[in-house]
């Protein structure tokens, strides 16, 4: 498959009174062609500094990008017309319609007129195009933003955030239309903090923290990657927890101690478990193997999840160990 | 040219550009209407009763002034002379010329005498909304965000930035003209109704079509630096708190300080003043705190001439300063 975006080494620095803060720190990242990718990361993790550096919208201190084969910055104006993009929240000016709004879009990039009742009608916004865009709900604007990347049939979609505000029907039509848009051979790369999503709808991601790259490839790699071959153990009411615990331990499993139940890793099979504890008269109630999802890989992956007792700031994230240069032509 | 057609769109249909367009023609009606009603047409009778008038006013002043010489003149020597001044011919005597038969008739416009002050009030009025205008146009497409989803269509900076503010200047310069050419039929109706169009030469015509192509470069140079400034603070506010500042900072402020330090030409330093040069082509200042003492005449203050190539100047300089910084932001700034 031929490599629709591509990042190597992508470098910003932010210098202000306060100091120096790298909000890119070497970034990596490659989207495949008619793939839908999520680009997942915490708050001020670097995504939508990664997305408006590769739109042009900020300069970067180094590193290299390119978008459908065109190295950008520099040669962006020519591949411009083939991405739609909407970044961070939908900002419009409120006094005038949706109609209106596209229209000028359409108008400033050649677009034929046509087009925008397709991409109202394709949103759902038909019948509010003639409303002011300042009476518009988060969802709706949403919706206009959606329609607007839409609008020049981009054979790359960048899209940051897009299900928020989005009723639940309007989380799972924008669900349906990235699959559609991805079959229609469209390349679709979606910011989201919905993990649950992101794990529906994507075939490959790029998790991001402190600005590097802490995973990336299809969704089931990720997953496999990651499993912890966790299993969650109860035990009969009466028995000590801590020296059922003790006796894992002591037979090579690792063991955490939760307030009712143990969580056991390091162990080949699940049955391993009953069989020494059953040896010790100790009888389980409980036997799961957990079940790793995108989310827990996530918070794992990027040091953000939550503890009991503790604020996380906004900047507390898992930083990145120094990985090898990645990304094209390396 | 699709970027500027759709520039020119959005800025006709901006509410608030109709809003000040609307206003601004308002204003400009109600001038009219009110020079319309406050003149009247003036025929030979008028004329002849007023010339009456005048020369019966001057001959009663002038017997008044020699009644009083005579009485000055009786009274040297005697205890009433402390009344009147030592040398009585140094007392006033009115003099014909300074009854002017115009003052005695009903006021009536005077095309060739009035119509360039109406050619100042609406460069003025036009440039103040231009520059509100231009502010407010580039100044909302920053903080709606409008202009980031723009740059995501176009991202070449300068082309955007410059086609924005081609698409104001045309836009304001089509405006201005047909205002101009309304402003000029008005009048031009109004002295026929209500004063004279005596004395328009082709000569006359063509002095007025100069001013009002000066009015036209001052509506265009004021749209020009509200837009840079709304571009380089990325808000409309700070244009309209730019000029808020240059008034109270310039025009009261430091007219103030200097004045108490009686500082020369302290006018100088106002901005009105430099427009009102660029649209009279000359403006005297005094020093009247100095003496240029002579024999013929006495003691005449020292006088500073600006004059409207200087004015000019200026205004080039600011542009040049205003818009250069806007567009170099432009192409250096982080849009975030």
């Amino acid at each position: 498959m031929n490599a629709v975006l591509e990042i190597s080494g992508l470098q910003k620095t932010y210098r202000s009174r306060k100091g120096v803060r790298r909000a890119l720190d070497g970034f990596d990242m490659v989207v495949e062609s008619g793939q839908v990718h999520g680009f997942l990361g915490p708050n001020g993790s670097g995504k939508t500094t990664t997305l408006r550096t590769l739109l042009g919208l900020i300069k970067p201190n180094g590193g290299r990008m390119a978008i459908l084969g065109a190295e950008v910055p520099q040669h962006l104006p020519e591949v411009a017309g083939r991405v739609g993009a909407i970044v961070e929240s939908p900002q419009f000016f409120p006094h005038f319609t949706a109609q209106d709004t596209l229209s000028l879009l359409a108008d400033a990039g050649d677009v034929p007129a046509v087009r925008v009742t397709e991409v109202l009608e394709l949103v759902g916004l038909r019948d509010r195009a003639k409303d002011r865009v300042k009476t518009y709900s988060l969802g709706m604007k949403q919706r206009l933003a959606v329609a607007s990347a839409l609008l020049k049939q981009p054979a790359l979609l960048i899209l940051d955030e897009p299900a928020n505000g989005l009723d639940p029907g309007g989380i799972r039509e924008m669900r349906t239309l990235m699959r559609h848009l991805a079959e229609s051979g469209m390349t679709v790369v979606l910011s989201s903090h919905i993990l649950g999503e992101i794990q529906l709808i994507c075939d490959s991601v790029t998790i991001i923290s402190a600005g590097r790259r802490v995973a990336a490839g299809s969704v089931a790699d990720v997953l496999a990657q990651h499993h912890s071959s966790s299993t969650r153990v109860r035990i009969e009411p009466g028995v000590d927890l801590l020296a059922v615990a003790e006796l894992l331990r002591s037979n090579g499993a690792q063991v955490t101690l939760e307030q009712d139940h143990l969580m056991v890793t390091n162990v080949e099979r699940p049955a391993w478990i009953t069989w020494v504890l059953a040896q010790q008269n100790v009888w389980v109630s409980e036997l799961s193997p957990v079940v790793v999802d995108l989310e827990s890989v996530f918070l794992e992956l990027t040091g953000t999840a939550p503890v009991e007792g503790e604020n996380r700031q906004v900047d507390q994230s898992a930083i990145a160990p120094t990985v090898a240069k990645g990304g094209w032509g390396q | 040219m699709s970027l500027y057609r759709a520039e020119t769109r959005r800025l006709t249909k901006r509410r608030f550009t109709r809003w000040l367009v609307i206003g601004a023609l308002v204003v400009l009606v109600l001038v009219a209407v009110g020079v319309a009603l406050t003149n009247k047409k003036v025929g030979p009778a008028e004329i002849a009763e007023a010339k009456a008038e005048a020369t019966a006013s001057f001959q009663e002043n002038l017997r008044y002034a020699q009644e009083e010489l005579q009485r000055c003149q009786a009274a040297v020597g005697t205890a009433e002379a402390s009344r009147y001044p030592t040398d009585c011919s140094q007392m006033y005597m009115p003099t014909e010329e300074e009854y002017d038969y115009r003052g005695y008739m009903d006021s009536t416009f005077d095309f060739r005498a009035n119509f360039g002050n109406m050619i100042t009030t609406w460069a003025a009025l036009l440039a103040m909304m231009a520059f509100v205008v231009g502010a407010s146009y580039v100044g909302a497409e920053w903080s709606t965000g409008g202009m980031m989803n723009l740059l995501l269509w176009r991202p070449q900076r300068l082309k955007v930035l410059g086609t924005k503010l081609g698409a104001l200047l045309s836009g304001l310069a089509v405006l201005s003209v047909v205002v101009a050419v309304l402003w000029t039929g008005l009048f031009v109706l109004i002295a026929s109704l209500r004063g004279t169009l005596d004395g328009m030469t082709a000569g006359a015509w063509q002095s007025f079509a100069l001013t009002e192509l000066r009015g036209l470069v001052l509506i265009l140079v004021s749209a020009a630096v509200g837009f840079g400034l709304a571009s380089l603070g990325r808000h409309t506010a700070l244009a309209l708190g730019a000029v808020v500042g240059a008034i109270v900072v310039f025009q009261f402020g430091l007219v103030t300080v200097l004045s108490l330090a009686q500082v020369k030409y302290a006018e100088a330093w106002l901005l009105p003043t430099w427009a009102l040069t660029w649209m009279d082509k000359k403006v005297v200042l005094q020093d009247y705190n100095s003496c240029n003492f002579s024999a013929v005449s006495g003691c005449q203050p020292p006088e500073l001439t600006l004059t409207w190539p200087m004015a000019g100047g200026l205004m080039a300089i600011a542009v040049f300063l205003v818009v250069g910084a806007a567009m170099w932001t432009m192409r250096s700034r982080d849009i975030t």
